[in-house]
């Protein structure tokens, strides 16, 4: 490795605490104790990278990457777009990142989701991308449907699709999720309601755009991504010079 | 350059295997090739395997869960194009997750510090709403001075030491409760 980048803290106003109250799965989930702070290390600021060779053909087209040949997805069809950034500004090229979700009915495909909506044979529900120079990503895939879920009362999850995200250095490591644009679900949903900041949820929220959709073929919304930036202690050409 | 607020972390929820791991969750039409399979065959050094289980707070293993590895080789050299790389689910059935790796060497850090053997781990599952990152080091790879282990305090340094037995090296990580292991925010 040539050169150390440092990473800034993260905002943790901006996260769900470990333990969120009305998350369930959180109470006996999230650790207790502080996490130990350090400045960021040959370990942290490193991180793995991967080559566009990693991809298949179709990885990135949920419409047919577990579809047989000639068969179609049920449910709308939806392209998901946006850009990578890092707290800086910068567009994070090159950069993994791999997406999951339910099938229209909202039911995954998975042997320990027993919920009564059917599996969709021509949908796996998982798909991956490499961000381009201009940290710019889209995929394709089917809009997936709420879905019950068991967290003590009368819980569904809002339309989502599960977000892994890869950066630069693995201390940026993230997995989010993106909802939809006017989904009722995602003021209800204890998951989404762990975040403490309005505005972090709404960033969450996937707008529907119009300019980016295909007349007569597929909707396109719009996701973009925000990793954490570099520290502020460590200049530019300090990082060039040494 | 302008600053923008990160976005929010959530949940990997109960199938996070579908996204990150799918041959081993089962996806029969999957990828060409599943990362994070190849630790041992991507670095040099001598093979190790590092075995466990993440427990909750009541004592229970999680069977939903995804250790993500990085490290470097066995000379200490963090390597580009995903080497170094791995993953290692938990089993549905008994939440052990295994990794096969070889060991890493010591790590010498920007400033000349030398970082004991270690790999970083980050933890994703159902109920853990940001992804926890913590570190294995191996019991008789552990230099008194290392400069991470030393700012814990001894209690709690040793749920980071990976012990040697005859089924390899065991690591067990416990997400709350008396051994809660120590978690960063680096
Ligand atoms: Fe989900």
């Amino acid at each position: 490795m040539s050169k150390l980048t440092d990473i800034a803290p993260r905002d943790f106003s901006l996260h769900p605490p470990r333990i969120a109250l009305d998350y369930r799965s959180s109470l006996s989930r999230g650790p207790i104790h502080k996490p130990i702070v350090f400045a960021t290390t040959m370990t942290e600021a490193t991180g793995p990278t991967f080559g566009h060779d990693v991809l298949g053909p179709n990885d990135h087209d949920l419409l047919i990457n577990h579809a047989v040949a000639g068969g179609l997805v049920i449910g709308p069809r939806i392209m998901v777009h946006g850009v990578l950034r890092d707290g800086d500004g910068r567009p994070v090229p090159n950069a993994l990142i791999e997406v999951w979700q339910a099938n229209a009915g909202g039911r995954y495909r998975h042997k320990k989701d027993a919920y009564l909506a059917p599996l969709d044979p021509n949908f796996g529900g998982c798909g991956r991308v490499i961000t381009s120079e201009d940290g710019s990503y889209s995929f394709r895939t089917v809009q997936p449907g709420a879905y019950p879920w068991p967290n003590g009362g009368n819980d569904w999850r809002p339309a989502h699709i599960h977000f892994s995200v890869f950066g630069m250095a693995f201390s940026q490591r993230l997995i989010t999720q993106m909802y939809f644009e006017g989904d009722p679900h995602i003021a209800l949903c204890p998951i989404a309601q762990s975040i403490p900041d309005a505005a972090a949820i709404d960033r969450l929220t996937a707008r529907l755009d119009m300019d980016a959709t295909v007349p007569m073929d597929i909707r396109a919304f719009r996701f973009d991504i925000v990793l954490r930036g570099r520290g502020a202690t460590l200049f530019e050409n300090q990082l060039e010079g040494t | 350059m302008a600053k923008l607020p990160e976005s929010a972390s959530q949940t990997a929820g109960p199938y996070v295997h579908i996204g990150c791991v799918p041959e081993f969750a089962g996806l029969e039409r999957g990828y060409q090739s599943q990362l994070g399979t190849s630790l041992r065959a991507d670095l040099t050094g001598d093979p190790i395997t590092v075995r466990g289980r993440i427990i909750d707070g009541m004592g229970d293993p999680v069977l939903d869960g995804l250790v993500e590895i990085w490290q470097p080789d066995g000379a200490g050299t963090f390597h580009k194009n995903g080497k170094g790389f791995g993953r290692a689910p938990s089993d549905a059935e008994t939440g052990e997750f295994v990794i096969e790796t070889v060991m890493p060497g010591a790590v010498i850090d920007q400033n000349g510090t030398l970082q004991s053997p270690h790999l970083a781990l980050w933890i994703v599952a159902r109920g853990i709403n940001v992804g926890l990152h913590t570190r294995a080091y191996f019991a008789e790879n552990v230099a008194d001075d290392d400069p991470i282990l030393s700012m814990i305090e001894p209690t709690r340094r040793t749920t980071l030491i990976a012990q040697k037995g005859s089924n390899g090296y065991q690591l067990d990580i416990h997400l709350q409760g008396e051994n809660e292991t120590v978690f960063f925010d680096v």
